[in-house]
């Protein structure tokens, strides 16, 4: 016990770093019970956290633009070309 | 959604009209978007994506099911691109660091994020923000870019962007993470906090 080497607490850019592995799930235990442990105590990082998984939620909701009816003709004309070739 | 792709690549094999007119209807768009982060212009994303169209009647006896109908229009996209010049899958570049200059020595933020929202619902605060992200995803490098349409736009999982893509795990995570920081940044810049 007592020459039991304990790891450094994570410092703000650490835990920065870690989140994309861990919203993917790709952190060692360890790892992650040090970042939850620093965001317990972190505000700036909880906020941080929250605001990507936002960035996430935002990018999930773009909506692909609309094809125009001209688009769709011409490619459905290109269609009947290719099927005959 | 994807069982009603599947229906249609099997009404397309018996050479159904209104069969391609659904998928081009539902993914034209997309695959022009993503084609955007492959090649050089607007112009050479429209022609690869006409050719990716090519590539689907002529392929689609081929198609086992054994990816999704969207993961397999993005990879014939990517083969296509490849072959009109697109860009190569390259090493993930050196570190762009968006946040430096934000914390002290001590690894602390010296210039913490600003709150973008009191209590506020994030799907509310989410559904602003798409438009802005369509406004941003071109200021993304391209294979920051390429990963993050895929993953958050495309909803494609990452064991399937790792194939796509020709990344490996560790490095598909890295562009993730870039990408993301990098949006959220762009997107805070856009909120008037940093």
């Amino acid at each position: 016990m007592f020459f039991r080497r304990r790891r450094r607490a994570l410092v703000c850019r650490d835990a920065v770093a870690l989140m994309t592995d861990y919203l993917e799930g790709a952190l060692t235990s360890s790892d992650r019970d040090r970042l939850e442990a620093h965001l317990a105590t972190c505000p700036h990082c909880t906020e941080y956290l929250a605001q990507i998984r936002v960035t996430i939620a935002a990018a999930g909701r773009v909506e692909p633009d609309d094809l125009s009816a001209d688009a769709l003709d011409d490619l459905v004309a290109l269609y009947h070309r290719w099927r005959e070739t | 959604m994807a069982d009603a792709d599947a229906a249609l690549l099997d009404a397309l094999r018996a050479g159904d009209e209104a069969a391609f007119a659904t998928l081009v209807s539902r993914y034209h768009t997309r695959l022009l978007r993503f084609a955007e982060s492959l090649v050089p212009s607007r112009a050479v994303a429209e022609e690869v994506v006409q050719d990716t169209w090519l590539g689907v009647v002529r392929g689609v006896h081929r198609f086992e099911g054994r990816s999704t109908v969207k993961t397999w229009l993005f990879r014939i996209l990517i083969n296509r691109a490849r072959t009109a010049g697109g860009r190569e899958p390259r090493s993930v570049p050196l570190d762009d660091d968006v946040l430096e200059g934000r914390f002290a020595t001590s690894g602390a933020w010296a210039e913490p994020p600003a709150p973008w929202a009191d209590a506020v619902d994030d799907r509310v605060v989410a559904g602003k923000l798409a438009g802005r992200v369509r406004e941003c995803l071109p200021r993304l490098p391209e294979a920051q870019r390429q990963v993050l349409v895929l993953r958050d736009l495309e909803g494609i999982d990452g064991a399937e962007v790792c194939n796509l893509l020709s990344v490996s795990p560790g490095n598909q995570r890295v562009l993730l993470h870039r990408a993301r920081t990098r949006l959220r940044s762009l997107l805070a810049a856009e909120l008037g906090g940093g």
